[in-house]
């Protein structure tokens, strides 16, 4: 990355640089787990495969401490509401994982049931298949995650505002 | 009572159903040691009163309550509602069925007050297949929510159709085909 000047200055590219560093480091899991998945998750965190060398093996109980919504496991029409509700809870910046082929696009559950994908009711940022997906495919997803943060941009204070109307802030 | 018996002629259950409810005993059949019996509704709960209570019988566990939509099956009446039973007692199973005799709106009488847990797979059988149960104490939606009109597991039910709580999303474009892996 050179200094150019039609570009954005030296300064600003190298706090982006250093924000993205800190923020792919420091990805506090929200666990969303619902179903058999869960097993995969807990297998993926715990010693053996080891999340906590991606810098996000601490999950926040709480959706306004956690930067990655980890959505693990069958989506119901009935729990999307409360998908959606912690999903609006998460601070910005906030990535959602679809952990399992159910979270991606309903999997095999073609039903009155089932969300047909999460990406129905939240922005999904990763698609991680599989049926449980194997922890080696969790980690490849985790280390392309963390390779979409480092190439995008960021500030101190994330500009990703909604819109005030009259002065509520509609969220 | 001593071993069960595979065939229908001298399986006792049957002998005791058939001596205290006669014709009201609609079907028998056997299968591979599973003995079934359907009763007529009107009498199904005294039978199961009885299958429960007697000395000899003693089915005292409820394994399941089920139902079946025979709509495909193109059989009258429409509903089978299908009850499995076990006896601690003499280590032997038994399947109670009884037809409700109104398609549109069945009815069957409830168990609760005999055997406890009927309780929730009654609300289930209720919330799938729209079986009322006469006498519940407290029939209402298990598992699907409040929201939900019609009963998913009637054959009737489209396959396709859902009834989501939450505004849909179109399908993103960047969704990536995930089978193509
Ligand atoms: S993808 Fe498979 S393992 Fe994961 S929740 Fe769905 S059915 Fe269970």
């Amino acid at each position: 990355m050179g200094v150019d000047s039609q570009g954005p200055g030296f300064f600003t590219s190298r706090l982006s640089d250093g924000i993205a560093w800190a923020r792919k480091w420091s990805l506090f899991p929200y666990p969303f787990v619902t179903a058999c998945c869960g097993m995969e998750y807990m297998s993926v965190a715990s010693a053996h495969y080891d999340l906590d060398r991606f810098g996000a093996a601490w999950p926040r109980f709480t959706p306004r401490q956690a930067d990655m919504l980890l959505v693990v496991g069958t989506i119901s029409h009935k729990m999307a509401p409360v998908l959606k509700r912690v999903y609006d809870q998460m601070c910005e910046p906030k990535w959602v994982v679809a952990f399992g082929v159910c979270t991606c696009t309903g999997g095999f559950y073609d039903n009155y049931a089932t969300v047909q994908g999460i990406d129905r009711v939240i922005p999904v940022d990763l698609y991680i298949p599989g049926c449980p997906p194997r922890p080696e495919t969790v980690l490849d997803g985790l280390m392309k995650l963390q390779q979409r943060i480092t190439e995008s941009h960021h500030t101190l204070r994330e500009d990703v505002r909604k819109p005030v109307v009259g002065g509520v802030n509609t969220t | 009572m001593t071993e069960p018996a595979t065939t229908l002629d001298d399986n006792p259950v049957i002998a005791r159903l058939r001596e205290a409810f006669g014709d009201a005993i609609v079907e028998t059949h056997a299968h591979r040691g599973d003995v079934t019996a359907v009763i007529a509704p009107d009498r199904y709960k005294e039978a199961i009163r009885l299958l429960k209570t007697d000395a000899e019988l003693a089915f005292d566990f409820l394994t399941d309550l089920t139902a079946v939509d025979r709509l495909k099956l193109k059989k009258k009446p429409r509903f089978e509602v299908v009850v499995h039973l076990y006896s601690r007692k003499n280590n032997s199973r038994f399947r109670l069925k009884t037809r409700p005799a109104n398609d549109r709106e069945p009815e069957v009488d409830s168990i609760v007050d005999i055997i406890a847990g009927a309780n929730w797979p009654e609300r289930e059988v209720f919330d799938m297949f729209g079986i009322t149960f006469t006498g519940h104490p407290n029939l209402k939606r298990i598992l699907m929510y409040e929201e939900f009109v019609g009963h998913p597991l009637r054959k009737d039910y489209p396959v396709n159709k859902r009834q989501p709580l939450v505004p849909m999303r179109e399908i993103p474009e960047d969704r990536p085909n995930i089978y193509s892996f």
